[in-house]
């Protein structure tokens, strides 16, 4: 038995290095510090799920095949095709990622990662915009305010309350989580006292809707300590911790924005609500913004896949802006995948640019919609693809997923998730951060080492090894079909 | 036999959801209520546990095959926690198990977990930059007690032929 | 290994004394020796061609988050230059911040050999390191940011010397890297929570310490650590007018602990920290005053910072003036504040010969390079790409070694910039041995790079062939040629491989990552103490922290024997 500190999850953007692993006999058979979702993948990963072999479709059907038959037709697949996407890579470690440029530029296709349904609008706000952020640590050290709009970390970085923002002991501020534990009390408290009330009195409740959206900002936005709002359309289980809770009309964040930019410039609207927010109360929340000393906001799919999309992004990027001319803020994207940011980092240094990239032309490309894979898929234009450290099938659109799987598909994976269902060549793939070490970027770009704790199933490669092999085959190929070309000479 | 008269009955209950609609279609003497609202698909943490233990295991299944509804449009349709559920859009429709939303009110709004069964209905317009509407259009919810959910194969046969 | 015989060349090399001699230069096995089997080496015929030791840069932003995010937020800026991929080199994109393959093949075009990365957040080291992994074709090494350090501020605010000197010492082992850098000390911390420092002596809020407590303490850090370069500074102020006061004070500071003779510190890119007038509109060149005092003194070494009129981007550490920046050109502005240790700021920035201002600065460049009368003082750089991006070098070799080039690119400038200008009374016109010395005999000698820039016998092979023949060739005329000559190498050796001829690469190498090996008296104990307040001051485990040895491809680590 042994007892693994210092692990790095591979799961979400919040990369939690903490994490202690205890092995016995090649066997995760503990975890402790994780979130659920962390236990769920140390102590599930090695699930009936989990494809033992390559395959490969033959009459209809995956069977199994010998590891040099898959590269080979992988290979083939991908050297004789015109316009194949590539796509996937945020679950992998950078060393992988690498690869995965290389392959695209040797067969001209195009090279997207899972930004492109995540935070690709985010990338695409940082364009136009810029970004005033900084890493974790900064907020855990100094924010005595802390927004998470559009996003719900309670259910998609499950920890990052605890590590990095309101429940954490910094050098300038301390947790809050004391005064979170006195409030579900007293709430818990409140609830019982309406439901007697509610059973006494029998009289028109107010709404729902009345009681809570509509609640003025509670005195404790002023206090001195760590303070948090979360703005969402719906009441998120993070909303339940705030200090306050602003339910915003769907699609309208742009407008809240743009209100919250003029008063934060001490100008005047004429106007009794935006977005649903009634002005007075909007204020006092303005007011809040630009008396703290240090605040920061987190923003995950509520803005960048509402109406406007990117120009969501660019709006908050702008408040953020002007706010630092009042005091000292800082703005950070909520990523999803645990190395989705080292994907776009990974691509930026190599090609220029962080995903939707086209290599047809010899040279990369960017052009969101035009070589965005997405838009490829919709448009039908490419004729083959290759699936890394993804699973397209169950996340993308219906539409798109009906392109993708009319041309050949080849699926590099661990799991036998809907995408590998559905591939014409499916290679087995080692977990990375469990079987194999490498590297990856967490939410605020910071690098951490994954490390590898267990062995992968007998004859399973990195997904690293798998592409080097696939290239290696296509540079082979392609090299027997220059020379069939001049004559065989 | 359908009659061919329907009445439309708005409500404006708040100030905030501005388009709530009921639409009665008279059917014989059966009453079907559709209700329009705005679709949400998202993480929960259920499907973030469910799929760490593999997208064809049960826990995805449950986790990712229903959607939440505010409370009292369930009660509008005469749903309880857990009833089947036809929602429609112009790119498809699903059948998924209701639950009330846990926390405070969300009318007009419907979340589906991301997964095979969101995807089989959300908008894929990608705006010229990649990035389908996955929040905030419009669909149309139902009562479905007749039809059943899919399951994972059952759906990836249906949609795609594999 | 490939023996190699450069005959006939005409030979600069400034360490060794070599002024233009027309000699052999004989390789083997990636170094210069004596002589080789003329029979068996490959022959280059250098008659009539001017030969150098390889480039040297001192000071260029080429990998790390910081250029990186530059990278990934101006796709606009790549556009402009798409690089396609050959059957020996990858594809990628140039301008102002080109990829990493891109980079290196630039580089080496020019004859560049070596470059020095100056900015690393330590905790980002390891993304500095893949980066660096990814530039083929030259040697690189990199600077960590200490000068905002928690450890750092804590240990001189006590007055502890050596624990300040062991924790430098741990620093750049564990990033791998080679010098101490400095970036408005104290002003980085201040910026946690939006406030700067505004003179030397300023008290940082929360840690009771000033920048010149923080200059001197690490300049008496970097001697007790025998460190091969000096502490190398950004001074406070950068970019403020009126700052070259700033500038002479940080200097005058420093004299205590220049004890004998020798460089205790590096000013980078000085043309920002040059400036006199005390506003935009009356913004007037500080050089004379600076090079005044740089005559007189021997304590401190310089990079120019040399303005190019080009759209460009400005990164740099000084997160507080990134801001200013962006107040003053609304750009698309970058700031990202690294957790106990430092911050960052990227701006586009686009100088024009029509703005008063951008052309002064241009002017103060050069006048710094050309008033500082010796050239072993005063390197040349951009700062790329803050000043201006790195293939346009050889603009500046053009206006250093010709008065006609200058007063040429001057008449184009703002009527105001001309009338303040120093340049028309400025006659001196750099040689082709003060070249040497500005783009290479000079900046390894300050970096204590014992194996670069110099052609002597054990020196590495890396050398520079250009098409100048100084015996037909007026380079202040025919400044244009020189220009051209300067942008395409005939030759560049690197290791004693030829990897690029006619300005065209013709073979790939790896280049190596060089790391200070620092040895302590004691071997340096993490102790518990240290281990709690790591978890305190980080959000990531002192296990993960370091830049283990599999990050760096092809690592060179230089052993150092501190006194400590």
């Amino acid at each position: 038995m042994s007892v693994i500190n210092a692990v790095t999850c591979p799961i979400c953007g919040c990369l939690c290095d903490d994490i202690e692993v205890t092995v016995v006999e090649n066997e995760v058979v503990k975890v402790k510090n994780g979130c659920a979702v962390c236990e769920a993948k140390y102590l599930g990963y090695k699930s009936k799920h989990r494809i033992r072999q390559p395959l490969i479709r033959k009459d209809g059907e995956l069977v199994p095949t010998s590891m040099k038959e898959a590269v080979h037709r992988a290979g083939e697949i991908l050297a004789n095709a015109k316009y194949p996407i590539l796509y996937g890579w945020s679950s992998t470690n950078s060393e992988a990622q690498r690869i995965g440029v290389e392959l695209a530029e040797e067969v001209g296709g195009v090279l997207d990662n899972t930004a492109v349904v995540c935070h690709g609008p985010s990338l695409m706000g940082t364009q136009e915009a810029g970004i005033p952020t900084s890493t974790l640590g900064q907020i855990r050290h100094r924010a005595d305010l802390i927004i998470y709009w559009g996003c719900d970390p309670w259910s998609a970085h499950p920890r990052h309350l605890e590590r990095y923002t309101s429940f954490t002991e910094g050098r300038f501020e301390d947790s809050e989580w004391k005064s979170y534990i006195n409030k579900v009390k007293a709430a818990a408290g409140r609830k019982k006292l309406l439901s007697a009330q509610r059973v006494a009195k029998k009289k028109p409740e107010v709404t729902v809707a009345e009681s809570e959206a509509f609640n003025k900002p509670p005195e404790t936005l002023q206090k001195e300590g760590r303070k948090l709002i979360v703005i969402d359309v719906r009441k998120s289980m993070t909303a339940e911790m705030a200090d306050y809770f602003i339910q915003v009309e769907p699609n309208k964040d742009y407008e809240l924005m743009q209100a919250m930019r003029a008063m934060v410039k001490d100008e005047d609207l004429d106007i009794d609500q935006v977005a649903g927010v009634p002005m007075e109360y909007l204020k006092e929340v303005v007011d809040t913004l630009v008396n703290c000393k240090f605040g920061v906001v987190f923003f995950g799919m509520g803005l960048t896949q509402s109406a406007g999309k990117f120009r969501n992004i660019e709006v908050a990027i702008s408040l953020i802006r002007d706010l630092n001319l009042r005091t000292k803020f800082v703005i950070m994207p909520m990523r999803g995948h645990f190395n989705v940011s080292g994907a776009n980092i990974v691509f930026a240094w190599q090609s220029g640019y962080s995903f939707g990239i086209d290599f047809s032309l010899g040279y990369p490309r960017y052009n969101p919609g035009e070589t965005t894979s997405m838009d490829v898929l919709l448009r039908g234009e490419s004729d083959a693809a290759l699936v890394v450290a993804s699973d397209p099938v169950a996340t993308f659109p219906k539409k798109a997923v009906q392109h993708l799987v009319k041309h050949p598909l080849i699926v590099i994976d661990p799991h036998m998730n809907p995408t590998a269902m559905l591939g014409d060549v499916v290679f087995p793939s080692a977990f990375v951060g469990i079987e194999v070490e490498g590297t990856a970027y967490r939410m605020d770009t910071v690098p951490l080492p994954l490390k590898k704790v267990v062995e992968p199933p007998e004859g399973v490669m990195s997904d690293e090894e798998i592409l080097k092999k696939i290239l290696e085959e296509v540079r082979t190929i392609k090299a027997k079909n220059t020379k069939n070309r001049m004559g065989g000479a | 036999m359908l009659r061919n008269v329907s009445f439309y009955i708005f409500l404006k209950l708040t100030l905030k959801y501005d388009s709530f609609n009921f639409l009665l279609v008279r059917s014989g003497n059966m009453t079907q209520q559709k209700l329009h609202v705005t679709l949400l698909t998202g993480r929960t943490i259920e499907q973030g546990v469910g799929k760490e233990y593999g997208k064809s295991s049960s826990e995805y299944f449950e986790a990712c095959s229903m959607v939440y509804m505010d409370a009292g449009d369930m009660k509008k349709l005469g749903l309880k926690n857990g009833a089947n559920v036809l929602v429609t859009t112009p790119n498809g429709s699903v059948v998924l198990r209701a639950f009330k939303h846990p926390r405070g009110s969300m009318p007009g709004l419907i979340y589906i977990p991301y997964g095979l069964w969101s995807n089989a209905i959300v908008s894929y317009a990608t705006s010229s930059i990649g990035m389908p509407s996955f929040k905030g259009t419009p669909a149309e919810v139902e009562a479905a007690p007749d039809q059943s959910v899919l399951t994972m194969k059952e759906l990836l046969k249906k949609e795609f032929g594999r | 290994m490939a023996e190699i015989l450069i005959e006939n060349g005409f030979v600069f090399d400034p360490l060794n004394g070599i002024n233009g001699e027309r000699m052999d230069i004989a390789i083997k096995n990636g170094k210069i020796v004596r002589s080789v089997n003329t029979q068996k080496a490959k022959k280059i015929n250098a008659a009539g061609l001017t030969v150098m030791p390889g480039g040297v840069d001192v000071h260029t932003h080429v990998a790390g988050h910081e250029v990186n995010t530059g990278r990934m937020i101006r796709p606009e800026d790549h556009v402009k230059d798409v690089v396609r991929k050959t059957g020996l080199t990858r594809s990628g994109v140039g301008y102002s911040i080109p990829t990493t393959f891109v980079t290196g093949y630039r580089y080496s075009k020019m004859g560049y050999t070596t470059v020095m990365n100056p900015s690393m957040a330590p905790l980002g080291a390891k993304h500095t390191h893949e980066e660096l992994n990814d530039i083929p074709m030259l040697d690189k090494a990199t600077f960590p940011l200490l000068g905002d350090w928690w450890f750092v501020l804590e240990n001189l605010q006590k007055g502890d010397l050596e624990g300040c000197a062991r924790h430098v010492a741990w620093m750049m082992e564990t990033t791998k890297g080679y010098a101490i850098k400095i970036v408005n000390p104290g002003g980085l911390e201040s910026w946690g929570f939006g406030r700067n420092v505004h003179s030397i002596d300023d008290v940082v809020p929360n840690f009771d310490i000033t920048p010149r407590d923080i200059m001197c303490g690490l300049a008496k850090v970097n001697k007790m650590l025998n460190l091969p370069h000096t502490i190398h500074l950004h001074t406070n102020n950068l970019g403020i007018p009126g700052n070259y006061v700033t500038t002479l004070e940080t200097m005058k500071a420093l004299e205590s602990v220049a004890t004998d003779g020798k460089p205790v510190a590096h000013i980078t890119h000085v043309q920002f920290s040059s400036f006199a007038g005390d506003n935009w509109g009356n913004l007037r060149s500080g050089a004379e005053e600076i090079s005044k005092y740089i005559n007189n003194h021997s304590h401190m070494t310089l990079d120019m910072g040399q303005i190019i009129f080009s759209d460009t981007t400005t990164m740099t550490a000084d997160g507080p003036f990134e801001f200013t920046l962006y107040q003053l050109s609304g750009r698309k502005w970058v700031n990202s504040d690294v957790e106990t240790e430092t911050s960052g700021g990227i701006i586009p920035m686009h100088y024009k010969r029509k703005s008063a201002v951008n052309a002064t600065q241009w002017s103060i460049g050069l006048e710094l390079a050309l008033l500082i009368k010796d050239p072993w003082k005063i390197f040349m750089t951009t700062d790329h790409p803050n000043a201006g991006p790195f293939f346009e070098y050889p603009k500046i070799l053009a206006w250093l070694t010709s008065k006609k080039a200058r007063l040429a690119t001057l008449a184009k400038c703002h009527k105001k910039a001309q009338k303040k200008s120093l340049l028309p009374s400025i006659n001196r016109e750099l040689s082709l041995y003060e070249l040497a010395v500005v783009t290479r005999a000079g900046q390894a000698k300050a970096l204590g790079l014992k194996g670069k820039g110099h052609l002597g016998v054990g020196a590495d092979a890396d050398v520079a062939i250009y098409n100048i023949n100084p015996e037909t060739l007026d380079i202040a005329k025919k400044y244009k040629t020189a220009r051209k000559a300067f942008g395409s190498a005939v030759y560049t050796i690197k290791d004693g491989q030829v990897v690029v001829k006619d300005g065209e690469i013709v073979q790939t190498v790896d280049g190596r990552t060089m790391w200070l090996d620092i040895e302590t008296a004691e071997e340096i104990e993490i102790g518990e103490e240290m281990k709690r307040k790591f978890k305190q001051y980080w959000t990531v485990e002192y296990e993960n922290y370091p830049v283990f040895d599999h990050y760096v491809k092809v690592p060179e680590a230089i052993t150092v024997k501190a006194s400590v």
